[in-house]
């Protein structure tokens, strides 16, 4: 009566799928991609003149630029800047984004009328909001807020009518058939029925978000990562534009990994998903 | 006593008539079968008698009050356990209590004295994906048991089970059917399901489904599938049966 492992399916590609990523295989990986990243910039420079030295960024010029944005704890202000900003404008974006999506869910013309609008919406780049955003707000962080808000609010509004359209019906008639219904129904079977799917979709509406983030900043004056991204382009420093934009893929890597990932975890393990 | 009266059943999306005319009584304390080839309407019949699909005309009553949605009188076991993956087994077993508002001591004591019933109070803790198939079934007709039911609908309790756990589990089902005397229906596209554990089995017909006919069965329990009797109901069943799953074919075909 024990649950047999599922069947090995053979793919016809990739053949180290046994094989897990290690601590010490990610430092390897990433010291050779920087040794070949420094050697292609020092042929390409140096020797064959491709570019000139300050066109093209090199390893060596990102570290320094590391060391000089670190100085003074500049960096860490921008990231924690721009980390409050995206927090505070996925907070509104979770609670405007689960009204609207109940409110489509609920009511037979907004989710005729409405929800079509909301998918063309929602394929709308968020930067397209910066423009209206500072008409509305000045170039303030409100406006990179707004901006935050409206980049991830529509995916998240989205995520709630379709993960609990998804739910297996059998479980809703289960309940129905025990006595459960009204109040109790929606919080003790519809709610956790739906919540892996849910976070799954906050997940998306975070990555979304984020990237709003970064268009609202490069936009404003407001100190933060997209600002010290402009502030590069100005000092026509292509080393700390590189660092930067490395620093925005770390910085939604480590989110991505702990705190989505872990709460996904949570509520899939306990379930054997 | 469950009475049906009349019932049919179109669907809109198709105007296809699923069910038609249906009378039936089932009296308190029986274990009555509906059997009948796919698309007889067997598990339509179920579902209105759970009161999650409404006939198109008919009635069907419960001791004389008509059936008008779900209630925990009529408690359905389904294919698929139906467990709530987010809850552990003791949790699903006390779901339909803590609906029905019983206290906390009464659900754990009874939610305790079912799970043993089955079998599986050691498992009270476990998760629901750490259980087999038929594990997963018990647990669930402990959770219908909990809820003191009148009737016990069986929603092809064992079709997904490989044939030793079904033949544990139709045992263990008969077992507490004699301890608890409760009302059971079961639908069943098996003829030999029906015939270890029914008073009564109902043939359907398919498209429409109509009542084929009725066998009273009230040979001798534990029945065995090599009693002459057994044998003989088994032929005449399977006969009825095999002759409307022809009738179907050759009308898909033609």
């Amino acid at each position: 009566m024990s649950r047999k492992p599922a069947a090995k399916v053979v793919m016809p590609f990739g053949r180290d799928k046994k094989k897990k990523a290690t601590p010490l295989g990610y430092v390897l990986f990433y010291v050779i991609i920087i040794a070949i990243w420094q050697a292609v910039w020092y042929v390409g420079t140096m020797v064959f003149d491709i570019w000139k030295p300050y066109a093209f960024p090199n390893p060596k010029g990102v570290f320094i630029s590391l060391l000089q944005q670190s100085q003074g704890g500049d960096l860490l202000r921008a990231i924690g800047f721009s980390l409050e900003r995206a927090a505070i404008g996925f907070a509104v974006a979770i609670v405007c984004g689960v009204i609207l999506g109940l409110l489509i869910m609920n009511i037979g013309v907004l989710a005729r009328y409405l929800k079509p609008m909301i998918l063309g919406i929602q394929t709308l780049p968020s930067i397209c909001w910066v423009p209206f955003a500072i008409l509305w707000f000045g170039l303030t962080a409100q406006a990179i807020i707004f901006v935050v808000v409206m980049g991830s609010m529509f995916s998240i509004a989205l995520s709630v009518e379709s993960s609990v359209r998804n739910i297996n019906p059998i479980y809703v008639k289960a309940a129905r058939t025990m006595g459960a219904s009204g109040k109790n129904l929606i919080l003790h079977v519809i709610f956790p029925a739906a919540l892996p799917n849910f976070i799954a979709g906050l997940r998306q509406g975070w990555s979304f978000g984020w990237r709003a983030l970064m268009a609202g900043e490069v936009m404003s004056a407001a100190i933060g990562l997209g600002h010290s991204l402009v502030m590069g382009r100005d000092l026509a420093d292509i080393n700390q534009v590189m660092l930067i934009m490395i620093i925005i893929v770390i910085v939604g890597i480590v989110i991505d990994k702990f705190v989505f990932s872990l709460i996904e975890e949570k509520v899939l393990r306990k379930r054997g998903l | 006593m469950l009475e049906i009266i009349n019932v049919s059943k179109v669907y809109d999306d198709n105007q296809k008539e699923a069910l038609s005319n249906i009378n039936l009584t089932i009296k308190e304390g029986s274990f009555t079968s509906i059997v009948g080839p796919s698309g007889s309407g067997k598990s339509t019949m179920l579902n209105m008698i759970a009161g999650l699909e409404y006939p198109t005309s008919g009635q069907i009553l419960l001791d004389g009050e008509p059936v008008t949605g779900p209630g925990s009188d009529r408690v359905v076991m389904f294919q698929e356990a139906a467990l709530f993956p987010w809850l552990s087994v003791i949790d699903n077993v006390k779901f339909g209590m803590r609906m029905a508002g019983v206290s906390k001591e009464e659900q754990e004591r009874k939610a305790m004295y079912y799970l043993d019933m089955v079998h599986l109070g050691k498992y009270r803790d476990f998760a629901v994906h750490q259980l087999s198939g038929g594990m997963k079934q018990r647990v669930s007709l402990a959770r219908s048991l909990t809820m003191d039911s009148k009737i016990l609908l069986m929603d092809e309790p064992f079709s997904a089970l490989d044939k030793q756990t079904t033949n544990i589990l139709r045992d263990e089902v008969e077992s507490i059917w004699e301890k608890t005397r409760k009302t059971v229906i079961l639908i069943t596209h098996s003829v030999e399901e029906a015939l270890y554990l029914s008073d009564e089995i109902v043939v359907l017909s398919s498209s429409p489904g109509v009542v084929k006919d009725i066998f009273k069965v009230d040979f001798e329990r534990p029945r065995q599938i090599d009693s002459p009797e057994f044998v003989r109901y088994r032929q005449d069943i399977l006969h009825l049966v095999r002759s409307e799953v022809e009738k179907n074919v050759q009308e898909t075909c033609s």
